[in-house]
């Protein structure tokens, strides 16, 4: 009746007389927007914050606290505390994952050990430091650690409270994708079990664990009222200074200070996220 | 939002790589770890897509938003048909107490903000409050600190939901006159002088002096230098980080003078709680009720009027003020220049400064703080006096910091705390 639909070389596309479909991206858009509102936007002040002085005016010498030996003291401690928390809930929840891991997969144990570790992974703030302080704190039920206040030991134990049952939840399922049949093929070529962690198993899970361990990095970069309820006569880490520079009720407050501290730990992460990208190419090496 | 950050720089990673990864586990690992980061996030997703009320949650977003801003712009200019008590100073150049109490019953509410029910009787002078007057307290924020205070007055500003009065440290006060409507309360005169603002920015309220505070299995505390002993060991506690909390600066404070130094000086109270931290006797923990009664902050540096034992609720816990070092502290109050209810900010100041035996200036007394016209009732026997009775004494001159001598202070430690006691 009409030719009106056909295209130049006359075949009648499949959505003919309907709305064309959408272009691809149009799927991104809420993804894209998610990361514009909550990600770019409240980066965006903060940068613009961190180098304007209290009377708006811009202020970029403001980047050269950074170098303040008091400044720089808490991003040492962020990063202390981060390492240590972060390296031994790696190194724990990842000898824990094997071992849930080696056992029964349907099994009774399996299961406790997956919900327990999703609860614990959640676990935090002034519960968990309450819990401890009354534990092995300086009147604890159990006994007095002396090392209890010591930074970073006694809060890096607190922390790893949480970050153990992270990594196995993150790492888990890496283990789980190690197939029998490759164990039993290095053991038939005569590997040695040393020989089958350095060649296969460790090459084939190390990607895995690197991006779980810094996920448990930042995971502890940004963790705040665990540590205010350990203590919080003294700022060691980033997190608490900032909430001394926004809450100071003795004059000390100031909004740039806050959010130049706020810069330094988005730099903090971007250097550490290259270094883990630059790990990461290193050790997935044998994927190209 | 750093969590965020990371959280998508893996799935970035994650997702970028999955595609040839012959370990098909670690990218669902990943991607797992963030699933349970934004697992609130899927709930309410779905929600609003898989509902078939989906339209609904829309029309029901709209209406509230509507509805919210429809109170918001009528909310203003509610108050009294002829007197905006917005602009009123006083209560009789307003028309007389009658007139203010209609006024505010008609506005209903009265947003406050940082102000703990077991703080100086808070609690108690909230309900007296609303019954007398019928009028709905609204308390937010209850744990807020004075700078919190002041950041939702400027952030709320035009609100309904803006606090109405503020209670503050005097150094907040002092650097936010332009937020504050001024007012002189009908007690005005029984103030002293130095303590309120000469047109009426802002008046103090109440406060106390610093003491320590301490179990009865430690016997009795009769100098600062015992405190150095073993038995103390991890016991000794202040109540926040002194760069950020007034009650902790002034802690050092109290430390500093029994130690021979000066208010503009603080330079000795941190080297004593130096040498407290070496000999292991710091407690770094920051003491509150729970802490406290659970016996993990046996000694603290506070206000009197939290270290009372019928405050802290622990049987037997003492009062220990150094000999001749009386450091007072009084809290502000204020009103917001900009309150959503201007009538019944006032009738609330009204009733904080009233010395009737139910009014505020004896239900703080009751609390343990002293209330600022403390003087003033006792001359004209308008006071709880077994209240009184039960305030710890205190010896010597009392010392109140100045705006300089605080803020010197607080640079210092600003500088030297942390390594002190770090």
């Amino acid at each position: 009746m009409t030719v009106a639909a056909t295209t130049k070389t006359g075949v009648r596309p499949s959505w003919a007389g309907r709305r064309p479909p959408a272009p691809a991206w149009v799927g991104t858009v809420p993804f894209l927007a998610y990361v514009a509102v909550f990600l770019l936007w409240p980066t965006g002040i903060v940068v613009v914050n961190a180098l304007k002085n209290p009377d708006g005016a811009w202020a970029f010498s403001n980047f050269s606290e950074l170098g303040n030996p008091l400044i720089r003291g808490y991003f040492i401690g962020s990063f202390k505390l981060c390492l240590l928390s972060s390296v031994a809930g790696a190194v724990l929840g990842a000898i824990l994952a094997y071992a849930v891991a080696s056992g029964d997969p349907d099994g009774l144990i399996r299961r406790l050990y997956l919900s327990v570790s999703g609860v614990l992974a959640q676990f935090g703030g002034v519960t968990l430091a309450f819990a401890f302080l009354v534990t092995i704190g300086p009147v604890g039920l159990l006994f007095h650690a002396g090392w209890y206040f010591d930074f970073p030991w006694g809060i890096g134990l607190i922390y790893t409270y949480f970050q153990i049952p992270l990594m196995v939840l993150v790492f888990l399922p890496a283990i789980d994708g190690l197939k029998v049949q490759w164990r039993e093929a290095s053991e038939n070529l005569g590997s040695s079990s040393w020989q089958y962690w350095r060649y296969v198993g460790g090459p084939l899970l190390a990607p895995a664990f690197l991006g779980g361990a810094l996920l448990l990095f930042a995971n502890a970069l940004s963790a705040f009222a665990t540590i205010q309820a350990w203590e919080n006569q003294i700022a060691y880490i980033v997190p608490q200074q900032i909430s001394t520079a926004m809450s100071s009720e003795v004059g000390l407050a100031s909004v740039n200070e806050a959010s130049l501290l706020a810069l330094g730990l988005v730099i903090m992460v971007a250097i550490v996220m290259t270094v883990y990208v630059l790990l990461q190419r290193r050790a997935a090496r044998w994927l190209r | 939002m750093l969590n965020v950050l990371a959280a998508f720089t893996i799935a970035f990673s994650a997702g970028g790589e999955g595609g040839n990864r012959p370990s098909p586990a670690a990218p669902p690992g990943m991607f797992r770890a963030v699933a349970i980061r934004f697992g609130m996030g899927k709930l309410f997703r779905e929600a609003l897509v898989r509902s078939p009320y989906r339209f609904a949650f829309a029309g029901v977003a709209a209406a509230v938003l509507l509805a919210t801003g429809c109170s918001s712009s009528s909310s203003s200019g509610s108050s009294g048909s002829s007197v905006n008590w917005a602009n009123e100073t006083s209560v009789s150049a307003g028309g007389g107490m009658s007139a203010l109490v209609a006024a505010a019953k008609k506005e209903g509410t009265l947003n406050v903000i940082a102000l703990p029910p077991t703080w100086a009787n808070y609690g108690t002078i909230i309900n007296t409050f609303e019954k007398k007057y019928g009028i709905n307290v609204n308390s937010t924020l209850p744990d807020g600190t004075s700078q919190q205070e002041v950041d939702a007055v400027k952030q709320e500003n035009g609100s309904p939901k803006a606090p109405d009065v503020v209670d503050i440290g005097l150094s907040i006060a002092l650097a936010n006159t332009k937020l504050f409507a001024p007012y002189e309360v009908s007690t005005w005169s029984d103030i002293p002088a130095a303590q309120k603002d000469p047109s009426g920015l802002w008046y103090e309220d109440y406060g106390g002096y610093m003491a320590i505070g301490y179990e009865a299995k430690f016997g009795t505390i009769t100098s600062l230098s015992q405190l150095l002993t073993p038995k103390f060991k991890g016991a000794v506690a202040l109540n926040g980080n002194p760069t950020a909390a007034n009650a902790a600066l002034n802690g050092v404070m109290l430390a500093n003078l029994a130690e021979g130094g000066t208010p503009s000086d603080i330079s000795k109270g941190v080297a004593f709680f130096h040498q407290l931290k070496q000999v292991g006797n710091f407690n770094p923990v920051s003491a509150t009720g729970a802490t406290i009664k659970a016996g993990s902050t046996p000694v603290v540096f506070d206000w009197d009027y939290l270290n009372l034992s019928s405050y802290v609720g622990v049987p037997g816990w003492k009062v220990f003020v150094p000999s001749g070092v009386a450091l007072g502290g009084y809290y502000a109050q204020a009103i917001n220049k900009n309150a959503p209810h201007p009538a019944a900010a006032r009738l609330w100041e009204e009733f904080l400064y009233s010395q009737a035996s139910t009014g505020g200036q004896n239900l703080w007394l009751q609390g343990g703080a002293r209330p600022v016209e403390e003087q003033a009732m006792t001359s004209a026997g308008t006071i709880d006096s077994s209240a009184a009775s039960k305030l710890p004494s205190v010896s010597g001159t009392p010392v109140f910091l100045s705006e300089s001598q605080s803020s010197a202070a607080a640079t210092y430690l600003a500088t030297n705390w942390a390594k002190a006691v770090g």
